[in-house]
């Protein structure tokens, strides 16, 4: 038995330095679970406020690490500060719904008293999330939604049609005289919010105020700056007389107007989309983007918090009509929620040069 | 000491002593019962370094969260891994030959479309379903044609069916995303049996792990699958034809990953082109997790149902702890480097210590080379 | 004394042994390929070889070639390195949060993710050559803990453009007499290490690991260390190609480079690097990445429905082996006839 004894030994001893690493390679985004785990993550975040009554509250965006769900969380944080109640952050790494099943699963018999959730998959996590509303917990959908009868409240951060006319409008702007040939770098090509806003989109553009205006299509960038970058590019080389890239996607709108200021096109090729002030305040000075747009993407995070507080004390039950107000967003004026147990976080906000200084202060994104 | 005729450098035998049969000593252990013992001898030290690690986290486990321990963490758990699972099982004897299969992630996502799409264009699933199983199987055809037939590098060819295969759902279902699924198919990937904590899919992976294991141990079919990972020419001069064991293997793989890709389909009910992404490398890791030799030759299939369940209890301890993935992959790909490494260093200690026990410790300590014992009469290992 | 054959057979042997000669250059042979394709894309779509589109074109593809120059050397010992995104995303931020934080010159930050790039190689052949991990395994292990190690750096934060020096990546499409300046860093990274590998000892010392590690063995060339340098050169170049990548993109995230693994290892490929081990240039690897880069662009400019692109990339790297194989095995044969006169 000599020989096995190392190895068990060895095995002992590894598994013991895994155990090490694993606890302190704990992601600085979380605050400690609910749980009495004898693991110290770290030092307890100041979101933990004395009403302890609210309960765990868990949020899972479509994907950790990602700059956008980082803000909404900073939101959420503030206020679960003003609300109370433990918020943890969860999520996989990359944007696969499968990886979020068993996040809501353990949030489920961890007997959190929230979820509040952005679909990777509108479907893929209906089955866990109706799991988890019939164990009584609340879901808060929040950016991308979950499928009907999977979630309590789905916060909208934009109206889906006015975003369509948004992008429309702003392309309009940017052609000069509303002509010219425009096309589209969107995210994955199964991505549902975008297919969804370029899908209101074409419909206003069919509008005779729109009619100077030629689409030539939609390319798709997959959220990431390389693929964005080359589809930039092949999309510039097939139509030489392009006027307009309407990127309505973070990464992508950064991508095409990279591309465009390194081709030399400023003035020549106009971006336009949805986008962060912070990563796209260059391009807006230097005229690679005149206009963009978003929304509010920390009041989104705390709009949703705050929903999911106001379900979980019963105040409301996430019905057509029914009214709240939320004191730090949209300046206390109430929110009604619409159909399909719909809330809309407000109109988005659009950057130009005169105001991005003062919102990159502002948003702080 | 046996040779790899391959390299030329000296092996360490995988069975434990010489007195009992060993698989290795081929004709001269007679009944099957010897041949069994030797096979599971072999695999008794890996799985008691596996067991002691599953044990370990386990403990572990309980020690982070008092939700842990449940049976309903331990159902959704490891229904999580299956689809995974059940491809680390047909990727493990293609692993002992000596090939890979990268295309298995892809393949899940092309069986995925083609079986939405049927049923998008009103293909009952009980058609739909086999004939989704048999593009699996033409799938893995192909990959095993263009390896065996070319002779070539099987990393290479499924690195381009893995983009070939991806790029064939993305044809099948472009934007759609086929999602109205009965609730019955996703009962099958979603729920478990009636009032227990275990998935249907968990024993769908159980029966396969059972066929498989009694395949790869106890059949001449997977004394073939070794005697190729072992020496290629040596087993085709011995009458084993490796092409045709390599297009089966291949062929069994794509079925295999259709056969996953129906069962993904199922949990999520939702047919999306981009379903089974970075699966590859995941399944790769269980089978190496779980003993299986990447360079061919050694490997068994307990040792991976035992690499489930480890990494299943890993991730699922490390959720209950609130860890996102993105740290629950470190943990995993060092859990993965010092599984490896450890078995090794275990023999390197051995090697020692017998040096040391023999006296021999004053020279010949460089590693590899078996010091010449004139008085023992024999090689010291 | 020659035997009497007849005149066709003689015909077919010099055809043969033609391709022979070709194919021995598989180089000269996917560049041909390449020339061909640019040729056919141009004439359907002539915008393709606008300069504007070709040059920002090859600046990205140079990132790839410089990786895949660091792949092509770790391949030619037998080995393989998957953890070269990780690599590659690790440095690119790393330079970034130092440019950002301002606490050091742009050259300074450079060196930094140059040498980091440097380290993270070493201990990839650490496991490998002092534990004797299989290549593929480490390599797998440290793609996640290297790409782990960026999540943990990154914190939740992305890099902007606004967060680097003023006018830092302008450098990506920078020219010089017409020629972007990542291509030529990547010509003269090819040049460099491909006379390296012809003419220095250590080159020939890696193509003998690669093809018959015991007969080198024999001959002195220890297996061990020559692995080492070759994962320690990798993780240079993809060090290299990670601060290039930053210069390109300038908005990092934690993710970045994510998936650039299986391109680099691809683009080695198609360029003729037998996975085997023991053959294979780097040029052949930086040829493979333009041509892998060229035809991904071509696919779209070209207007191909979207659902295709992978397909045909797919199939083009499928198509690409076959035919290397399939000529290989002609012009061994070719050759074996000649030697029947």
């Amino acid at each position: 038995m000599f020989h096995r004894m190392p190895r068990a030994a060895a095995g002992v001893a590894l598994v013991l330095v895994l155990a090490g690493c694993s606890s302190t390679a704990a992601t600085p985004t979380a605050a400690p679970a609910a749980t009495q785990a004898p693991v110290a993550t770290q030092a307890p975040v100041a979101t933990q406020a004395a009403g302890g009554a609210v309960g765990s509250i868990v949020m899972i965006p479509k994907q950790i690490n990602n700059p956008y769900f980082d803000v909404a969380f900073k939101g959420a944080q503030n206020a679960a500060a003003d609300l109370g109640g433990t918020l943890t952050e969860v999520g996989p790494s990359a944007a696969d719904a499968t990886q979020q099943i068993p996040f809501i699963q353990t949030a489920t018999t961890q007997g959190a008293k929230a979820i509040i959730v952005s679909a990777d998959d509108a479907n893929a996590i209906a089955p866990a999330l109706q799991q988890a509303m019939a164990a009584g917990i609340k879901v808060v959908g929040y950016d991308s939604s979950p499928a009907k009868g999977a979630y309590n409240v789905f916060v909208n951060q934009a109206d889906t049609a006015g975003i369509g006319k948004g992008l429309a409008d702003m392309a309009c702007d940017e052609a000069p005289s509303c002509t010219g040939e425009i096309a589209v770098l969107s995210a994955a090509q199964t991505a549902t919010n975008q297919n969804a806003w370029i899908a209101a989109m074409q419909t206003t553009l069919k509008d005779a105020k729109y009619s100077g205006l030629v689409f030539d299509g939609v390319y798709y960038g997959n959220d990431d700056p390389q693929v964005s970058t080359t589809q930039a590019q092949a999309m510039l080389a097939a139509h030489p007389n392009l006027k307009v890239i309407v990127a309505p996607t973070t990464v992508g709108i950064v991508a095409a107007a990279q591309v465009v200021t390194s081709q030399n096109l400023i003035g020549k090729v106009f971006v336009t989309g949805l986008g962060t002030p912070k990563g796209m305040v260059d391009f807006v000075k230097s005229g690679a983007s005149p206009e963009f747009a978003l929304w509010n993407v920390t009041d989104l995070g705390y709009l949703a918090y705050a929903v999911a507080v106001d379900l979980v004390n019963g105040t409301i039950k996430g019905n057509a009509g029914e009214t709240f107000t939320v004191a730090k967003v949209n300046s206390g004026a109430p929110y009604t929620i619409g159909t399909d147990s719909v809330v809309v976080l407000g109109p988005p906000f659009v950057f130009n040069k005169a105001n991005i200084d003062q919102y990159v202060t502002s948003f702080g994104f | 000491m046996t040779q790899d005729l391959r390299t030329g450098s000296p092996q360490p035998d995988s069975s434990p002593a010489p007195i009992e049969a060993s698989t290795g000593a081929a004709g001269r252990s007679g009944s099957v019962m010897n041949r069994v013992l030797g096979s599971l001898s072999a695999a008794a030290r890996l799985e008691v370094f596996l067991i002691i690690i599953l044990a370990f986290l386990v403990w572990w486990g309980a020690q982070l969260s008092p939700f842990f321990l449940t049976g309903s963490n331990f159902g959704f758990s490891i229904q999580a891994v299956m689809e995974i699972s059940i491809m680390a099982l047909a990727m493990t004897p293609i692993i002992i030959t000596g090939e890979i299969d990268l295309s298995v992630e892809s393949m899940v996502g092309l069986s995925s479309c083609v079986l939405g799409w049927l049923w998008m264009e009103g293909v009952p699933l009980q058609l739909g379903i086999p004939i989704v199983l048999l593009v699996g199987l033409l799938g893995g055809l192909f990959n095993g044609f263009v390896v065996t037939r070319w002779a070539l590098p099987s990393l290479v060819v499924t690195l381009g069916t893995l983009a070939l295969f991806r790029g064939l759902a993305h044809v099948v279902l472009g934007s759609t995303v086929v999602t109205n699924f009965p609730a019955e198919f996703r009962d099958f990937g979603f729920s478990y049996v009636p009032g227990t904590n275990i998935p249907w899919t968990l024993l769908a992976f159980l029966i396969l792990a059972a066929v498989c294991c009694a395949v790869i141990h106890l059949t001449w079919i997977g004394r073939q699958v070794f005697a190729v990972g072992k020496n290629k020419d040596a087993a085709r001069y011995s009458g084993v034809r490796v092409g045709t064991l390599k297009l089966a293997l291949f062929a069994v793989s794509g079925l295999v990953a259709a056969f996953a890709g129906v069962i993904l389909t199922s949990r999520t009910s939702t047919a999306n082109p981009d379903n089974g992404l970075n699966m590859t490398l995941a399944v790769v890791t269980i089978a190496v997790l779980g003993g299986v030799d990447i360079n061919g030759g050694k490997g068994t299939i307990p040792g991976v149902i035992l690499a489930v369940f480890i990494l299943a209890t890993l991730k699922s301890a490390l959720t209950q702890a609130g860890i996102s993935t993105d740290y629950q992959n470190v943990a995993v790909g060092l859990l993965l480097i010092v599984s490896v490494i450890t078995p090794l260093l275990a023999r390197q200690f051995r090697i020692l210590a017998d040096r040391i026990r023999l006296g021999r410790w004053r020279h010949r300590l460089r590693r590899g080379r078996p010091a010449r014992d004139p008085a023992a009469g024999e090689v010291v290992r | 004394m020659a035997l009497s054959v007849p005149a066709d057979v003689h015909a077919a042997n010099r055809g043969g042994v033609l391709i022979g000669r070709l194919a021995r250059s598989r180089e000269l042979t996917l560049a041909c390929v390449t020339i061909v394709m640019v040729t056919f894309v141009a004439i359907k779509a002539p915008s393709f070889l606008a300069s504007t589109n070709l040059i920002s074109v090859t600046a990205l593809t140079a990132i790839i070639a410089i990786a895949a120059v660091g792949e092509a050397l770790v391949i030619i010992t037998k080995n393989i390195d998957l953890s070269v995104e990780s690599t590659m995303g690790l440095v690119a931020f790393v330079v970034a949060i130092a440019l950002k934080q301002q606490s050091l010159t742009v050259p300074e930050a450079w060196a930094i993710g140059i040498g980091l790039g440097l380290v993270l190689g070493m201990a990839n052949g650490a496991v490998i050559t002092i534990f004797q991990v299989p290549s593929i395994v480490a390599t797998l292990g440290t793609l996640s803990i290297y790409r782990g190690l960026t999540y943990w750096v990154a914190a939740g934060h992305e890099i902007n453009i606004s967060d680097l020096p003023a006018g830092y990546t302008e450098a990506a499409s920078q020219t010089f007499f017409g020629v972007p300046l990542f291509v030529l860093l990547a010509i003269a990274v090819v040049i460099v290490a491909g006379l390296a590998l012809r003419y220095t000892v250590l080159g020939r010392q890696l193509y003998a690991v690669g093809s018959n590690a015991e007969a080198a063995a024999t001959i002195g060339v220890r297996s061990r260390s020559t692995i080492f340098l070759a994962f320690a050169l990798s993780g240079m170049l993809a060090g290299v190609a990670g601060v290039l990548w930053g210069i390109e993109f300038g908005q990092l995230y934690a993710s970045s480079a994510s998936g650039e693994s299986l391109a680099v290892i691809a683009a080695v490929v198609v360029g003729g690097v037998s996975i085997a081990g023991g053959s294979g240039t780097v040029v052949g690897a930086a040829i493979g990445a333009l041509f892998l880069g060229l035809i991904n662009n071509a696919l779209t400019v070209l207007q191909l429905p979207q659902e295709w692109l992978q397909v045909i990339y797919g199939a083009v790297i499928l198509v690409a082996i076959v035919t290397d194989a399939l000529v290989q095995m002609r012009a061994q044969r070719a050759k074996a006839r000649s030697r029947l006169r």
